[in-house]
């Protein structure tokens, strides 16, 4: 048998569903396809027509694990497209809604569905038995992120105070101070997890990225302009006329309902690799320190090193959410406008936010009555997707000594690295006809 | 060994959905530990890579049914598994992608993908009681944590469960929030909503959108549904909605279940 066919039924530990196949010929790759079989749900189809106001519901639900992310790019696409500003309080409670979802989900993802790989382990539970101690922490940090959503937005999946102009309700200043405590365990614990997973073994691995992800004063969640990464040159992507839309270009593969997404014809980065190489400037102190003490070095090249950069984020936002509550205006006087008044106009807006994937690119087109006419959501699953094929196809020349099934498992591991939000990939919508 | 008390199995399934519900099961926290030494948790692949073949004790399934391969793979499921629990909209009514039921599904393949031959899916987004027998339904998109929990600690002690099927604004006025509908003239669906979240929207000074789906006022009876069309009309009636946009009020998280589905009906002249 000189033709081999290694095939990943069912990928585990990430989130919503794909399978991987690898066709390899006399010793030689063949055929590299991540498919992914998470059944399509339209949402750009059914967004159409309705109201403004209720699309970040509707978004939010594209994605259990980064609602946020979706209500965020939603609400700053519309807002743009109305030409409307939010106040600064406002603009500061969204950071610090995404403070909570980041912490949320890279906690899970480290804790629960990566460092199981680094350990030898089938499931994050499994540390239960032999470090209960270290699974304690990593539930308890994710809880912390949970906390900020449900102080902020009522519930930490699918959190139902976002609305266009701000929130529908301003926390008290009290109900903020009520994390900090927590806030403060976090933050030793978040450098715990930096120093732990900093110290796991790694195979080398340099795909050579082109990384993309926002970048400005501030390090990048709701705001920041598009930039890419290439030769070791940060280049500005967003003051070009044709924007997002005109570089990144999406392209269906026949064995995928998830779309993939290409810059400029080629795969590249999105994620917190990608953010914290672009954004070294902006980190925090407390994260730069914490990554010297652990040994790591920027920018990060190896896809295994994401769950360091993960890590390094979970600190970042923690750090941050400590400042914007300390900071938090509105004792005595009261927490101000909720939100500001909108008047919808016939109108086009887009936006990119940083999900905790990576870039997150919403457009919506609107009419006088402020309905979704069209609308063109990319998550940033669809954008690693091509970037994930061409890591297995630079790596698995190297590992086919091994047996299929110990293939099959190194391929998985690279997977999860992206931390690939399936759920998301395939519930992008677009509303372009090309058929007729 | 042989002392050894079996502990049940465990599986977690996945259909069309967004993962939220699943995560709840992960955000248990101390308790997914006891959880995890109570039971064995035998399939679920969004936690572990170990996917061990049934019989299980008891089956929670998130999601709908909308591809062929999904009614197959329900069916196995089925004759594998003693209870099986849905958990959340999707999986209980169909969730949000149901609004593809009452549109042109060729239209909306299309209008997503550039190439929808590649795409196969069904025409409908249905719930999982829609092709097999369900034991309980927890209702919610998401799911409450809490909810879950007892759900789950019941069965372990061998208690049926029950699920509270009063309408949402029974809690609201437990915990003394004001009421938006009266005093702010928001369209608020609390009061044909099923309790479960903890009266949040109002909470949060807006109205319930409905995604914990109708109340059953005397479940698990299941002969009195909740009383949309009086709520429809005071929508359209006091607060001035259009018929449209009452409708649409009911046409969101659970378009596909009885009697969201029959309000969700009153479009107006030319409306769609």
């Amino acid at each position: 048998m000189t033709t081999r066919n290694i095939e990943v039924d069912l990928m585990a530990r990430v989130e919503g569903e794909g399978a991987l196949e690898v066709v390899v010929d006399k010793g030689e790759v063949k055929d590299v396809r991540l498919k992914i079989f998470e059944a399509p749900r339209f949402f750009e189809a059914f967004l159409k027509g309705r109201h403004y106001s209720e699309v970040p519901d509707i978004v939010a639900r594209i994605c259990g694990i980064c609602p946020v992310a979706y209500q965020m790019s939603s609400v700053h696409a519309i807002e743009s497209a109305f030409g409307m500003e939010v106040s600064e309080t406002v603009r500061k409670l969204r950071r610090l809604l995404y403070c909570g979802e980041w912490i949320e989900s890279h906690s899970l993802h480290v804790y629960m569905l990566h460092a199981p790989d680094f350990l030898g382990l089938d499931s994050g539970l499994e540390l239960a038995r032999s470090e209960p101690e270290i699974l304690r922490r990593g539930l308890r940090l994710k809880k912390v992120g949970d906390r900020i959503l449900t102080v902020l937005g009522g519930r930490a999946v699918h959190p139902v105070s976002v609305c266009i102009g701000g929130f529908t309700r301003l926390p008290q200043t009290n109900e903020l101070r009520s994390l900090l405590d927590e806030l403060h365990w976090a933050r030793e614990a978040a450098k715990e997890t930096l120093a732990w997973v900093a110290g796991f073994e790694m195979p080398d691995l340099s795909p050579g990225y082109t990384f993309a992800a926002l970048s400005g004063n501030v390090y990048p969640m709701n705001e920041g302009a598009i930039t890419v990464s290439r030769d070791g040159t940060a280049h500005d992507m967003s003051c070009a006329s044709d924007g997002f839309e005109g570089h990144f270009k999406e392209r269906q593969a026949p064995y995928s309902t998830a779309m993939q997404c290409l810059l400029d014809e080629k795969p590249y980065l999105v994620g917190p690799m990608a953010r914290l190489n672009l954004n070294a400037a902006s980190l925090r102190p407390v994260v730069r320190e914490a990554l010297a003490e652990a040994g790591v070095e920027l920018p990060l090249v190896n896809p295994y090193h994401a769950i360091i950069a993960r890590s390094a984020e979970v600190l970042q936002a923690v750090d941050e959410a400590i400042e914007l509550i300390e900071d938090y205006e509105g004792l005595g006087t009261g927490p101000g406008e909720p939100y500001r008044p909108v008047t919808p106009k016939e109108s086009v807006g887009t936006a990119v936010t940083e999900a905790p994937r990576g870039m997150l690119y919403h457009r919506y087109a609107l009419d006088a009555d402020g309905r979704v006419v069209e609308a063109n959501i990319v998550p940033p699953t669809s954008q690693n997707q091509a970037r994930m094929e061409a890591d297995l196809w630079q790596m698995i020349p190297s590992i086919l000594s091994l047996s299929d099934e110990a293939l099959a498992a190194a391929c998985e591991r690279v997977i999860r690295c992206y931390d690939p939000c399936i759920s998301c990939a395939t519930h992008f919508l677009r509303l372009k006809r090309v058929a007729a | 060994m042989a002392e050894q008390i079996k502990r049940p199995r465990l599986a977690v399934f996945k259909f069309a959905s967004c993962d939220g519900c699943q995560l709840s099961v992960l955000s248990l926290e101390e308790d997914l530990l006891m959880l995890n030494e109570r039971v064995k948790i035998a399939f679920f692949p969004e936690a572990s890579s170990r996917m061990l073949d049934g019989p299980y004790d008891v089956a929670l399934i998130e999601g709908s049914v909308s591809t062929p391969e999904q009614i197959h793979h329900l069916a196995a499921i089925r004759e594998q598994c003693d209870t099986l629990i849905t958990i959340g909209a999707c999986a209980t009514s169909g969730g949000l992608q149901a609004l593809r039921n009452f549109a042109d599904h060729d239209a909306f393949v299309q209008a997503v993908y550039p190439h929808p031959e590649y795409i196969r899916s069904l025409s409908t987004s249905t719930p999982i009681s829609e092709h097999v027998a369900v034991d309980y339904e927890l209702w919610g998109c998401p799911i409450d944590k809490d909810q879950l929990r007892k759900v789950l600690s019941d069965l372990l002690a061998g208690v049926v469960p029950r699920i509270p099927g009063v309408s949402v604004c029974q809690e609201c006025k437990r915990r003394q929030k004001v009421c938006v509908l009266v005093t702010k003239g928001e369209p608020c669906l609390g009061p044909v909503t099923r309790t479960g979240c903890g009266a949040i929207c109002p909470s949060m000074g807006r109205a319930c959108y409905g995604c914990f789906g109708p109340a059953e006022p005397s479940y698990p009876a299941r002969r009195e549904h909740a009383n949309t069309e009086a709520l429809s009309r005071r929508f359209r009636e006091t607060l001035h909605l259009s018929a449209h946009e009452a409708a649409h009020r009911f046409r969101f998280i659970h378009s596909y279940v009885s009697p969201f589905k029959e309000a969700g009906e009153e479009t107006g002249e030319g409306e769609t």
